[in-house]
């Protein structure tokens, strides 16, 4: 596009387009790509947050009988730890890169609704600093990322921390939705001439339907901690056992949102990996309708599985029954991607840059999750196995191991689109490594430790072989994990100064992002190549050697 | 395909009804696990609120009409139905203050047992979701005495409506759960 465009052909960083140097025009924005990038930089601030948290946690465990902290500090920690990684930092990274690229991936020059998009952000922004202001308003919230009731009563709980945990959920909550529904309209009305659903790239298609999860599934929670609070704040009785109300009722509500939440943070990782993978093994992604339709298979089986949180709370067997079954049949369309991305790279021809290295080992580990998952499906497993380690193992599988290892890759990709600088290989490739032998150790030696009977969220545990060792190793291989985001920083700050210039395509993608300049420029493109398949920029590359795809 | 801001609208609701289907349901469940049945055919004056009802229930009609004769030019008229909707939002506004004061006095409130903590969040989210519709039904009308340069779009004037007939729709579910249970 840019030889059609001599005033773009300047943009190499961000710092040519001019509309974006001031503070304000960040603060004041309503353009896609500030608004994305804004959402990615405090999520990874963010990161780093629930980062120490972490690290505190693991040098508490690091021996048995510790007294490094408090048990209620610890409490404090793993809640606030768990809260920001989910609420904080996964959501907003995932609505960052969905508000940058989908726009641009659609060929449209904004969101449908630029200001809700940017009130969307300053919701989370505020939402999350009003979280953390509760460490200095009487104490953090206490009752773990899931809040249990009765543990947020007030008789259980008196800091204002869970007051604080549910406002400020409540506050993110909306501009979630808004995003969400920001999403969708931008998709189904804003679509270039010629782009029909169907050949939408992936990424968007995921996040299409992973904004349908969003508006759906955050007014659950947002219901159960509007019942929270009136319980705190008006001494209602919802989830209080002592006036007739029922723990369960939270449970059932927190989880009703809860498991869609976990594929709304997935699904959009799956999006990032169907882009990496095909562009970097040269090849079209095998099976485009078993992937879209799996993602649909995915978002409406979601809303139906939350009782596999709840098989320990002695509910009726026949429930059981059915929620273990609905819970294994989702293990069918996530089988369905990863052998799709498999067989993708299956004869491709492969290059294994550092955004490819992160998706496969994305591959890998996200089976390892899905497969602790489908174990836990099994109800004797999940009673034998359930609030241990074994389920802090599972979780970071999924979520770091695989969500955030998409992340990455997506970063690595898209990192020369949104800056116009490439990341160092160099460099990238000893983050990737260290990242991959920090997170195994820490968290795989978790599986070993939940089998042997140490429950999850104990602050301190005796000296029972194998316990102290487990959690040594995973306590030092957690420092490698630091060590490994350190990197990555470093990385980012080198590569912003000094990094090899992009250009406007520099890995070959097929899709309209890269048709533009990098940074593409505030209107986005100058004139959108026409769409005739799901490879717009394939098609016009060999459209000039006069061949028709 | 949809316009916009009705698409938008229709999805910001289907969001709001599982918000309220939850709170529902949290009354449901409780009205079958306790005592809340018989304490709510005690507490509550059926006759008077099916009264207020019928003035939410018919600003729906009202704000239709408007509708239609702003597309078809009639201005005056237009605001004229505008203004008798936002009255009928209004008096279901007094009714529902005038039936919690009572229930106040009889000494229902949130915190005494399970139906005044279901009762009060299910039907003051809804009463909330009216005022807030009465803002924006403020606005339109605003709007309209400004005159042609400032006159609300269609759009606007349709996604307003669809909202103000989404709560009219969730509180013919609220009645009849919460006032008709014990007739059927």
């Amino acid at each position: 596009m840019s030889k059609e465009s001599p005033t773009n052909r300047a943009i190499n960083s961000l710092a040519d387009i001019k509309e974006y140097r001031s503070m304000l025009s960040w603060i004041t924005s309503v353009d896609h790509k500030q608004i994305g990038i804004m959402y990615i930089v405090s999520a990874f601030v963010f990161f780093l947050v629930g980062l120490g948290l972490a690290l505190a946690m693991r040098i508490q465990l690091m021996v048995p009988v510790s007294h490094f902290m408090s048990p209620g500090t610890y409490n404090q920690i793993f809640t606030m730890h768990g809260t920001t990684m989910v609420f904080l930092m996964a959501m907003p990274l995932l609505f960052g890169f969905s508000v940058y690229f989908v726009p641009l991936m659609i060929g449209a020059r904004d969101m449908a609704f630029p200001r809700l998009n940017a009130l969307g952000y300053w919701l989370y922004l505020f939402g999350a600093l009003m979280m953390y202001f509760s460490f200095i308003a009487g104490g953090a919230p206490d009752a773990g990322w899931f809040s249990y009731a009765p543990l947020t009563e007030r008789g259980y709980s008196s800091s204002p921390g869970i007051d604080y945990w549910a406002l400020s959920l409540l506050v993110m909550g909306a501009g979630s939705v808004a995003t969400g529904i920001n999403l969708i309209v931008t998709v189904l009305t804003l679509r270039t001439p010629g782009m029909t659903l169907t050949r939408t790239p992936l990424f968007v298609w995921m996040i299409f339907f992973n904004a349908f999860l969003v508006i759906l599934a955050l007014p659950a929670l947002n219901a159960a901690l509007v019942m929270i609070l009136a319980d705190r704040q008006l001494n209602a009785h919802f989830f209080s056992p002592a006036h007739g109300g029922s723990a369960l009722l939270w449970q059932n509500y927190f989880w009703l949102f809860g498991h869609p939440e976990v594929y709304i943070l997935v699904l959009p990782a799956f999006g990032v990996i169907s882009e990496v993978i095909p562009v970097f093994s040269r090849k079209v992604i095998y099976g485009y309708g078993f992937m879209a339709a799996s993602t649909v298979a995915i978002a409406f089986l979601s809303y139906g599985v939350w009782i596999h949180h709840m098989f320990a709370t002695g509910l009726s067997y026949v429930i059981l029954y059915v929620f273990a079954g609905s819970s294994m049949l989702i293990a069918i369309p996530t089988g369905i991607k990863i052998f799709n991305w498999i067989a993708t790279m299956w004869g491709g021809s492969i290059r294994f840059t550092t955004a490819m290295l992160f998706a496969t080992a994305f591959l890998i580990q996200f089976t390892v999750g899905g497969l602790s998952g489908v174990a836990f499906a099994a109800i004797p497993i999940d009673w034998q196995l359930t609030d241990s380690y074994f389920v802090v193992a599972h979780i970071h599988y999924v979520l770091l191991g695989g969500t955030l290892f998409a992340m990455f890759a997506g970063t690595y990709y898209w990192f020369p689109k949104v800056t116009g600088r490439m990341l160092s290989e160099k460099i990238g490739k000893l983050h990737f490594w260290l990242m991959v032998l920090g997170f195994n150790g820490t968290f795989f030696g978790m599986h070993l430790l939940g089998v042997a009977g140490m429950p999850r969220r104990a602050y301190t545990y005796l000296d029972r072989p194998p316990l102290g060792t487990l959690h040594l190793i995973s306590s030092l291989f957690a420092f490698v994990l630091a060590l490994a985001i350190l990197v990555f920083l470093w990385n980012v700050v080198r590569s912003l100064r000094k990094g090899e210039v992009a250009g406007d395509n520099p890995w070959g993608g097929w899709t309209l992002e890269w048709a533009t300049t990098s940074p593409p420029p505030v209107e986005n493109f100058d004139r959108v190549p026409p769409v005739r398949g799901r490879r717009p920029l394939w098609d016009l590359a060999h459209k000039k050697e006069g061949g028709q795809p | 395909m949809m316009e916009r801001n009705k698409m938008g609208m229709t999805l910001f609701l289907l969001s709001e009804a599982v918000f309220f289907l939850l709170l529902i349901l949290a009354y449901a469940f409780y009205h079958t696990s306790g005592e809340l049945g018989k304490q709510a055919a005690n507490a509550l004056d059926v006759v008077k609120s099916a009264l207020f009802s019928v003035a939410l229930l018919s600003s729906s009609v009202t704000l239709w009409q408007a509708h239609v004769c702003l597309k078809s030019g009639g201005r005056s008229q237009a605001r004229l139905w505008l203004a008798a909707t936002i009255l009928l939002g209004l008096i279901f506004l007094v009714g529902q203050g005038t039936e919690y004061s009572h229930l106040l006095r009889e000494h229902v409130t949130i915190s005494r047992n399970l139906f005044g903590t279901t009762f009060f969040t299910l039907t003051g989210f809804h009463g909330l979701h009216v005022a807030v519709g009465l803002a924006l039904l403020l606005i339109l009308l605003g709007l309209t005495e400004l005159g042609t340069a400032h006159e609300p779009t269609s759009s606007a004037m349709e996604a307003i409506s669809l909202y103000w007939h989404f709560v009219d729709g969730v509180w013919v579910v609220i009645f009849s759960v919460v006032y008709l249970w014990e007739y059927v």
